[in-house]
């Protein structure tokens, strides 16, 4: 197990080797002279060799790539163009909301998607199973802008129950998360339901019946266990979406999170802070990669034999 | 009972053997009896799917508009009227005005035409580059999959739209970048199923057959390897398409991709936000457009994943 561990970790030094490199080489993608796009139009000569020395384009490209990597081990992301605090400092104070937003969506996506896979599983073919897997579909092909849109027209406007954007309490969470969590517990619910049917399928379950079982224990506490294996390590790669998500959604309830903190730095041409939430999130997802891989190994003994 | 044991026919199976005239030569058995090739194979199965049915059914209907939605929408979808700001749905307005006063119904039919080939094209140049480096990493093995693998987990290692998000960042906002964006971020999905196909295939028998009677790399990766992937992809080429309709759409809302003036149904809706409280029907026609041209991709490619693969079999 600790080899197995030890392994994995070993193979992430090359992925977070060329991570680095691409981000490192972002602004360097741009087209055209960077420092005179980040300057604005009406910048003068000095303005714009400011804002190189600040992006650090004036030096030999090893060297700016060897001060970039030794800032990160210092955990010094650079400096946001556009409030002059440093990007750390920024992606920290942000960091919460989007915590919460996500762990909220996770949270019921992970129930609510259960629920109504299971139930399909077990009314195969059946008009529940029809009803909860036309729902699933449409789950995964909602844009969730729209959906929140809506939700905030329903709940927030017409009906006046909770609140239409910010984060104040966990009355501003039901929304915004409600509209997140959708797609990801459609892509469970449908897991859930292939992972169960094939469990449903075999031997063991059919002995556990045979010896008298009701039904639904043999579903619940027989076959539900095996079937969740897949389950729990599709779940956390979905985290990796929800990251992705909370940008749409954070736009839409003027969430104070990552996510719009990017779309603005992507507007204002903020650079270090797009650079700084891309290894955040290029990092977060990794980790959860890996976690997910040890998680399955520790679940499903037959993969720590190969 | 013991009659029915004897004779098939009382037990109602129809026997085909006549009782008079001589069998009929192996020749005629061959072509005149019910030899399913392929298609008809996969057509039988696609068939029982009555949703993915519906779904193709709509998907014609969307190309069909995508071609002549300028020539059939009822008004210019560029023609303002000030007298007719954010109407309502009425007969002359399908689907209401917007703040501009131009036809939201006439606007959506052409941006049919916009969101299908972002759709479409983005996919096509994914799973183009996806297969080929897919089938090189399958086929060849050793450094080049580990090089080919390791780029893909990096480029996986971002969120799709997160990904899309950062390429924008650098080629600037608009629909052709938007369309580079998510081609991009798909690459990575097909070269690994497509290599996961290619591993399996390589192995068959046939592919060592074949080689053993001297067939060249380049001849068994396309004619051997590739026809047996070629399911897959087309399975995860229907529900991409969906996907990147969904992806293309959020970043044009967040103002990334297509710009204001052009119909585009995620432009649409995000001018619209601002007049959602007086008028919601702004909102609400572009995105049922977008909903139910991706739900029925998605629900196609269920469809043809439940008749195509094999392993899913009930």
């Amino acid at each position: 197990m600790l080899k197995f561990i030890v392994r994995r970790l070993l193979g992430m030094i090359p992925i977070l080797f060329i991570v680095s490199i691409l981000i490192f080489s972002f602004v360097r993608f741009i087209p055209g002279d960077p420092a005179r796009l980040v300057a604005g139009p009406d910048a003068t000569y000095r303005d714009i060799q400011a804002v190189r020395a600040q992006l650090g384009l004036d030096k030999p490209v090893v060297t700016q790539y060897i001060d970039y990597v030794e800032g990160l081990l210092r955990g010094n992301l650079g400096t946001s163009l556009k409030t002059g605090r440093p990007v750390a400092e920024e992606i920290g104070s942000r960091f919460m909301a989007t915590f919460w937003l996500t762990v909220v969506s996770m949270g019921w996506a992970f129930v609510i998607g259960l629920l109504i896979g299971v139930a399909s599983a077990v009314k195969r073919n059946r008009w529940q199973d029809y009803a909860g897997m036309f729902t699933a579909v449409s789950g995964i092909s909602l844009p969730s802008f729209w959906l929140g849109l809506m939700l905030i027209q329903l709940f927030s406007v017409r009906l006046g129950w909770l609140p239409t954007a910010g984060f104040d309490s966990w009355k501003s969470l039901v929304l915004p998360s409600l509209t997140l969590g959708s797609g990801v517990a459609a892509v469970i619910a449908r897991f859930t339901r292939s992972s169960l049917m094939e469990v449903l399928r075999e031997d063991y379950t059919r002995t556990a019946r045979a010896k008298g079982l009701h039904y639904n224990i043999v579903v619940w506490k027989h076959a539900l266990r095996n079937a969740l294996i897949p389950v729990v390590t599709m779940t956390g790669l979905q985290f990796g979406f929800l990251l992705g998500g909370s940008v749409v959604v954070e736009t839409v309830f003027s969430w104070p999170g990552l996510g719009r903190l990017l779309i603005d730095s992507v507007a204002f041409r903020d650079y270090p802070v797009i650079q700084g939430e891309m290894l955040l999130f290029a990092l977060e997802f990794i980790l959860i990669n890996l976690v997910v891989d040890v998680l399955y190994a520790v679940l499903n003994p037959q993969i720590r034999l190969e | 009972m013991p009659d029915l044991l004897k004779s098939p026919a009382a037990a109602g199976l129809t026997v085909t053997e006549p009782p008079g005239p001589p069998l009929p030569a192996p020749d005629a058995i061959l072509t005149g009896g019910t030899v399913s090739s392929p298609w008809s194979e996969f057509w039988r199965k696609f068939r029982r799917q009555k949703l993915a049915m519906v779904a193709g059914a709509f998907i014609v209907l969307l190309f069909i508009i995508a071609i002549f939605g300028p020539v059939i929408a009822p008004y210019r979808m560029d023609q303002p009227d000030y007298n007719n700001m954010l109407a309502g749905p009425s007969l002359q307005h399908l689907c209401g005005t917007d703040e501009f006063g131009r036809d939201i119904f006439s606007r959506i039919l052409v941006g049919t035409r916009i969101s299908l080939w972002v759709g479409l094209s983005s996919v096509l140049v994914s799973a183009f580059f996806g297969t080929i480096l897919g089938l090189i990493s399958g086929f060849y093995g050793k450094w080049l999959d580990a090089f080919i693998m390791r780029f893909s987990d990096v480029l996986l290692a971002f969120p799709g739209i997160l990904l899309a998000i950062g390429i924008i960042a650098i080629l600037g906002p608009g629909l052709g970048n938007v369309i580079i964006a998510v081609a991009i971020f798909g690459i990575p999905i097909f070269a690994r199923i497509v290599r996961s196909s290619a591993l399996t295939l390589k192995n068959t028998v046939y592919v060592e057959a074949a080689r053993s009677v001297g067939a060249q790399n380049k001849r068994l990766i396309w004619k051997h390897i590739f026809p047996g992937a070629v399911s897959t992809v087309i399975v995860y080429f229907t529900m991409r398409i969906g996907t990147a309709i969904l992806t293309a759409s959020s970043l044009s809302f967040l103002g990334l991709g297509a710009q204001p003036p052009t119909p585009e149904w995620g432009a649409m809706l995000s001018s619209g936000r601002n007049y959602l409280d007086q008028a919601p029907h702004v909102a609400v026609f572009p995105g049922l457009a977008i909903f139910l041209t991706v739900l029925a991709f998605n629900l196609f490619g269920d469809g043809l994943r439940d008749a195509l693969d094999p392993k899913i079999k009930s």
